[in-house]
């Protein structure tokens, strides 16, 4: 008897490669700049429930929001293990703050059912912390935040948490939710053969515009039943990416997107340096030693 | 969430652990005087645990007018089903119309299920918080006297101003030694408002089973000379020079997030948005290019020295001092020179030296 596990994904900007290149002249970031990955503690987690799945049996589904582009950590994680895999796209999802995030996540995760869903702690492109938390809120399942390491004992799990600044160690009642920290495990790579299978994998919106790409000069019609035999052909062996939109979930719209955000931009700045305004000194001794009197002398150090 | 209430409070939640108050709920307190004045609105602090009475002297001489004090065993062991019901109740009974909370472990997990269950909205890790107006950019509305939250986003390269509107209470999170903390008075004079606690510990779904807390590893905040390094140090081994450097000088050893993200220093010596906001007499900054978030975090300080072999990088934007040079060679030199200026010192003071 194993546990069904959900782990919530994200595909984010790899903000560490931020670098001038990135700014757009108006002082906007071009993302398009940025290579998109897979955010690190997501590994994390999807790794602790794939470790859950090893030990007591039960699935593994990966789940994310985003653009169609966010399938590629979808098969990322199919590569590495995981059993299913559900993309939420939706134009509608778009400009949602973490509250709207976490409500159209609860809409599928009600819709697929679990009994612990794993997140990472944060995201690097936000590094806000709050949907993993708010998610469990709207599912009404018990918020364990922190996870390092973890032991189901039938309808409760003993975690042991990282609090930053030492440790605590909890039973909670499943259904549960946990947010995973970095220093949890090690996320195992690809596995080969999982990799050459699910590499292949394909959501509807990618089959499209494959077969919008193959056949230009065909009927909408042809299109569209080329499109169904492959989406079909795939779901036989198990590569086709769940797809869903807002109307699939029965989401209330009123909570996602624009409207079922509270928080709105005021301003943006972007961080224009005046720079320059600085007593430079050269690396040379003299220049060392000039620096040292000078800092001397003020009485900065001494 | 609750209607917009002008005439609503300016809350802060004040943690404690083990019946101490950190330092952050009364950093949060000296903005929140400065936020209420602004408003003419009273600031309150809540706080919630066990056998904690005596702590509300403490809230009051730090600027509270009010505290509201949740105060029984249940609530010896922070957890978010007891904690974010019993604040939400508290949010629902009085209509505060800003809540604060500390970026902690603990304010990370209880204030998004307070946001979640209030439908509210919620800015994490601000570095700023003022009240301002907004204009709706579609409808041309203006609100006046919002509370405008302040954070560098997206990898440091916007600073976003974010405001709640309409769903309020309009709250956020805000890190440890991001705001200044004022100095207790105690003549200051305020309420305590008992609140009755009614949860059964039966029906909570976490135990605490053990709880193990270690002090940090290092005082950033007190340190008086800071030095800190970046990815450009290279390697947890070259990170050695930052030490000997901080060691010649008497001062704490920090560290850029990328440092910290590559293993070359723990995380308690990180400096920034996500670690420790610093304001140190001298801050001298080796091989740290300095995204917004690093600069969020110490800026302030009295005296920058930043020494990076790129002359464009953006931390000789606020830097006073500047060495555009390879730290592995600069550092060194800062090291000898010192010594040697040590030495120098105690020669004419006419101390024995043969260092």
């Amino acid at each position: 008897m194993g546990y069904n596990s959900i782990v919530c994904v994200k595909q984010v900007p790899d903000t560490k490669q931020i670098t001038g290149q990135a700014m757009k002249s108006d002082g906007t970031v071009n993302r398009a700049a940025l290579p998109a990955i897979f955010n690190p503690e997501d590994l994390n987690a999807l790794e602790s429930a794939l470790e859950a799945r090893d030990r007591h049996g039960g699935t593994v589904t990966v789940l994310t929001m985003g653009l169609p582009s966010a399938c590629d950590v979808l098969r990322d994680a199919l590569c590495r293990g995981a059993d299913h895999a559900v993309l939420v796209t939706d134009r509608r999802c778009a400009a949602s703050d973490t509250l709207a995030t976490s409500y159209i996540l609860s809409c599928a995760v009600r819709k697929l059912n679990a009994d612990v869903v794993f997140c990472g702690r944060q995201a690097i492109d936000g590094d806000t912390a709050q949907v993993g938390p708010q998610l469990a809120e709207k599912l009404g399942y018990t918020l364990v935040t922190y996870l390092e390491d973890f032991e189901f004992e039938g309808r409760t799990v003993r975690v042991r948490r990282n609090i930053g600044n030492g440790y605590e160690v909890v039973r909670s009642q499943l259904p549960a939710l946990f947010t995973v920290v970095e220093s949890a495990n090690k996320p195992r790579p690809q596995a080969l053969r999982k990799a050459l299978k699910f590499k292949k994998a394909l959501s509807p919106l990618e089959v499209n515009k494959i077969v919008t790409e193959q056949l230009p000069d065909a009927d909408d019609n042809t299109k569209r039943s080329e499109a169904a035999n492959r989406c079909q052909a795939l779901a036989k062996q198990g590569l086709l990416i769940t797809q869903w939109d807002l109307d699939d979930l029965e989401a209330d719209l009123t909570w996602c997107g624009v409207t079922g955000s509270p928080t709105k931009v005021n301003r943006i700045q972007s961080i224009v340096l005046a720079g320059g305004d600085y007593k430079e000194f050269p690396p040379t001794d003299a220049g060392i030693n000039q620096l040292i009197y000078e800092l001397v002398e003020d009485h900065t150090i001494g | 969430m609750i209607d917009m209430n002008r005439n609503g409070e300016v809350w802060v939640f004040a943690e404690q652990e083990a019946g101490q108050l950190s330092d952050v709920p009364l950093e949060l307190l000296s903005k929140g005087r400065e936020l209420a004045d602004t408003l003419n609105v009273p600031l309150a602090a809540v706080i919630l645990g066990n056998n904690i009475a005596k702590l509300s002297e403490k809230l009051i001489q730090h600027g509270a007018d009010c505290v509201y004090l949740a105060d029984s065993p249940v609530l010896e062991h922070y957890q978010p089903a007891s904690y974010a019901t019993l604040i939400c109740d508290l949010i629902t009974e009085y209509k505060p119309q800003i809540c604060l909370f500390g970026a902690t472990a603990i304010g990370r997990d209880l204030a998004p299920t307070v946001a979640s269950s209030m439908k509210c909205g919620l800015t994490a890790d601000c570095t700023d918080l003022q009240i301002g107006n907004h204009t709706d950019p579609l409808t041309k509305k203006v609100t006046e006297n919002l509370l405008q939250q302040i954070r560098p986003a997206f990898g440091g390269n916007i600073i976003a101003t974010i405001v709640n509107p309409e769903r309020w209470p309009q709250m956020a999170t805000v890190r440890e030694g991001v705001m200044r903390m004022s100095v207790a008075d105690p003549s200051r004079k305020g309420d305590v408002v008992a609140v009755t606690v009614n949860i059964d510990p039966t029906t909570l779904p976490t135990q605490v089973l053990e709880s193990k807390r270690r002090p940090k590893k290092v005082n950033l905040k007190g340190a008086r000379i800071i030095v800190a390094g970046g990815a450009g140090v290279g390697s947890r081994d070259n990170f050695r020079l930052i030490w000997d450097l901080a060691n010649i000088l008497g001062g704490a050893v920090g560290g850029s997030r990328a440092a910290v993200d590559l293993g070359y220093v723990d995380h308690d010596h990180q400096v920034g948005q996500t670690g420790t906001t610093v304001r140190p007499a001298l801050y001298i900054c080796a091989g740290i290019s300095g995204a917004v978030q690093h600069r969020a975090g110490m800026q302030e300080s009295a005296k920058i020295l930043a020494i990076n072999i790129d002359k464009d990088a953006p931390i000789f934007g606020v830097a006073h001092y500047g060495v555009v040079g390879d730290l592995n060679e600069v550092i060194p030199k800062l090291i000898k020179t010192i010594r040697s200026g040590a030495s120098l010192e105690e020669a004419v003071t006419g101390t024995a030296q043969n260092d």
